[in-house]
């Protein structure tokens, strides 16, 4: 491994597994990327799809299955107490010092990594004051709100002036200007050279805070690039999504143009739908999207996405087969180019089911 | 999979952020001793309510068996000396188990406060090694104010040889040994079996634990005598009472040779601690 002066990598994973113990399949399968320092890089995925768990390879947390993880140029798992020098990270849940006070627990966290007495005062008030903590210094966390118990959280992680920051979903359950004031912080500590990798399932937060953007779903990762390019993988950019209502059987009239069926249920029906969508000009892709409000009981719901390169063109053929099916169209909008649209595009699934 | 290579421009950031350079001894004790200063410093933020945990149980211990019973005649002048030892080797024991275990199970099921010791630069099995040194000075503490408890309570029955070094040789290996078994059942047990600390734990070490008797007078009840044998207080109250009380009429008490109890001891404490670092470090790595 070359000197760290040299490397221009902040963190390299290289075909790092995790499989737990009587575990059906890998947490974390075979994922290899690399972060340049100074970038903020997000692992973007639903929930399970083994973004925390490389978090914790990368934190001396989790032991690799095999694969190996380098933090400023050190192997994570040979030399733990190097990494834990370079690196900090602000977990998903709260895991604040409930018997100290937020100046205290910031003083305490410097002093376990070594720095002197009147060197870590100076920077506790300093990151106080920066994330707005000033006036609450001396209370016992414990009576915090969530947005303020995640800037301390942000606040003692920066005590050991790390290189590398692990941000777990770190705008999660917060309100909206709490998380517009983390973002703001986040990108500041960029702006000190700070590399940050952190963890989402928040399209937004993803596309406005970083600068690459790795896919994950089932343990790995399904593409990796900037938000733009990201974007550019959708056909066309935008896309058409229906949500109708499918009939129990197909009409008779359109029988009498396809041919019969033999499994004349529902999902059937939906698919000779999506088919004859699909044959549509300029219709490169119909793909059943697997949402929420399916999973919650609405079960005559069906929602499809329509890709192409000009899916505005054939939209009144669209409602004339959906009426000719006799579907019910409860809504039909246009997706704009999106993260979300992205995700949905390469896993046929809503980042939020 | 193919490596992912940036496209970002910012590489070229500049860094403010340094790595002290400082070997590695120095940065692993660093942390030992910083991350003990915070256990100590929340301790005495505590200490009144740290008093009333610790104290109250030897304090109803030795105002029942020291004082009323031998007033009222129901137990021999001598018993309250001998029983002292006694009540200073379940007092450690009670206040290893509340101040670490109870504390433990809720960190590592809900609170997650240790998080940020596991992620300091120092091997995980020095955290858990921290909490057992903690925990010792803690019972230390907790075993001078209980002398100066049954100093007050005893008055003139208060008698305790001069064996200063002796007496604080065993209650230091004692208190590591309770210490390293609170670590084990503080990262075995999860919160919601906090039931057994008290129903199974508390209550056998204090019945089987050799505290209200000596063991040499469980000769006649061998099965009792020998299931004692498995109890760490057992080994505390009999070498406490061999440093501790004085001889009666010139005879000095019958107890436990001094070497076994210290062997007791001694086994007790590596065997918790090699269990307990093991179960700790299975808890919180995965």
């Amino acid at each position: 491994m070359s000197s760290a002066s040299e490397n221009p990598y902040a963190i390299e994973v290289c075909n790092l597994v995790k499989r737990y113990p009587k575990a059906a399949a890998n947490a974390v399968d075979d994922v290899s990327f690399a972060v340049k320092r100074g970038e903020i890089f997000g692992l973007l995925g639903p929930n399970g799809a083994g973004k925390t768990t490389i978090l914790g390879m990368l934190t001396t947390r989790v032991i690799p299955t095999s694969g190996t993880a380098h933090i400023m140029g050190i192997d994570v798992a040979r030399d733990q107490i190097a990494a834990k020098q370079r690196f900090s990270v602000v977990p998903q849940r709260t895991n604040l010092d409930l018997s100290l006070n937020a100046r205290d627990i910031l003083r305490f966290h410097a002093s376990y990594h070594g720095i002197p007495a009147a060197k870590r005062n100076a920077l506790a008030d300093q990151l106080l004051a920066e994330f707005g903590l000033a006036d609450r210094r001396k209370d016992l966390v414990k009576n915090y709100s969530g947005g303020m118990t995640q800037r301390v959280m942000i606040a003692r992680a920066m005590m050991h002036t790390p290189q590398v920051l692990f941000l777990d979903e770190p705008t999660n359950n917060l309100d909206p200007q709490a998380r517009l004031f983390l973002w703001e912080r986040i990108r500041t500590l960029q702006g000190r050279g700070i590399t940050v990798l952190l963890t989402t399932h928040d399209m937004e937060e993803a596309s406005q805070l970083c600068d690459r953007i790795a896919i994950m779903d089932h343990g790995s990762i399904l593409v990796c690039d900037t938000p733009a390019e990201l974007e550019k993988l959708v056909p066309g950019g935008t896309s058409l999504e229906l949500h109708i209502s499918v009939p129990q059987q197909v009409p008779e009239h359109v029988l009498a143009t396809i041919g019969p069926s033999e499994t004349p249920a529902e999902v059937s029906v939906l698919s000779q739908l999506q088919q004859a969508l699909g044959s549509l000009p300029g219709v490169t892709k119909v793909e059943e999207i697997h949402d929420v409000r399916k999973a919650e009981g609405q079960t005559g719901l069906s929602i499809l996405r329509l890709y192409g390169e000009d899916v505005l063109a054939p939209i009144s053929q669209v409602s004339h087969i959906v009426a000719e099916w006799n579907a019910e169209l409860l809504d039909l909008h246009l997706a704009r180019p999106s993260l979300e649209n992205v995700f949905i595009y390469l896993t046929g699934r809503n980042l939020r089911t | 999979m193919s490596v992912a290579t940036p496209s970002s421009a910012q590489a070229e950031a500049s860094f403010d952020t340094i790595v002290p350079a400082r070997n590695r001894f120095s940065v692993v004790s660093i942390a030992f001793w910083h991350i003990l200063r915070r256990d100590l410093t929340v301790t005495a933020r505590g200490f009144i309510p740290f008093l009333i945990q610790v104290l109250i149980t030897p304090l109803s211990l030795l105002f029942v068996f020291g004082r009323v019973m031998p007033g009222v005649g129901m137990t021999q002048q001598q018993y309250p000396s001998l029983f002292l030892p006694g009540v200073i080797a379940v007092t450690i024991f009670i206040a290893s188990l509340q101040g670490m275990s109870i504390s433990l199970m809720l960190d590592l099921d809900s609170h997650h406060e240790i998080e940020d010791r596991l992620l300091a630069p120092i091997p995980v099995n020095l955290v858990a090694l921290e909490k057992v040194v903690f925990t010792a000075i803690r019972s230390l503490v907790a075993t001078a104010f209980t002398f100066l408890e049954a100093y007050l309570i005893l008055g003139s029955r208060y008698q305790v040889q001069n064996n200063i070094l002796l007496i604080l040789g065993i209650l230091v290996l004692y208190t590591l040994a309770c210490a390293a078994l609170a670590l084990l059942l503080g990262s075995a047990l999860t919160s919601d079996k906090i039931y057994l600390l008290f129903s199974l734990f508390l209550s056998l070490a204090l019945y089987t634990g050799c505290v209200y008797y000596t063991w040499s007078s469980l000769s006649s009840i061998r099965a009792l005598q020998i299931i004692t044998l498995f109890n760490p207080v057992t080994y505390a109250a009999e070498a406490l009472r061999f440093a501790m009380v004085p001889p009666a009429g010139g005879v000095p008490l019958e107890t436990m040779p001094l070497v076994w109890s210290l062997l007791g001891m001694s086994v007790s404490f590596l065997l918790f601690l090699w269990f307990g670092v093991r179960v700790f470090r299975k808890k919180v790595i995965s």
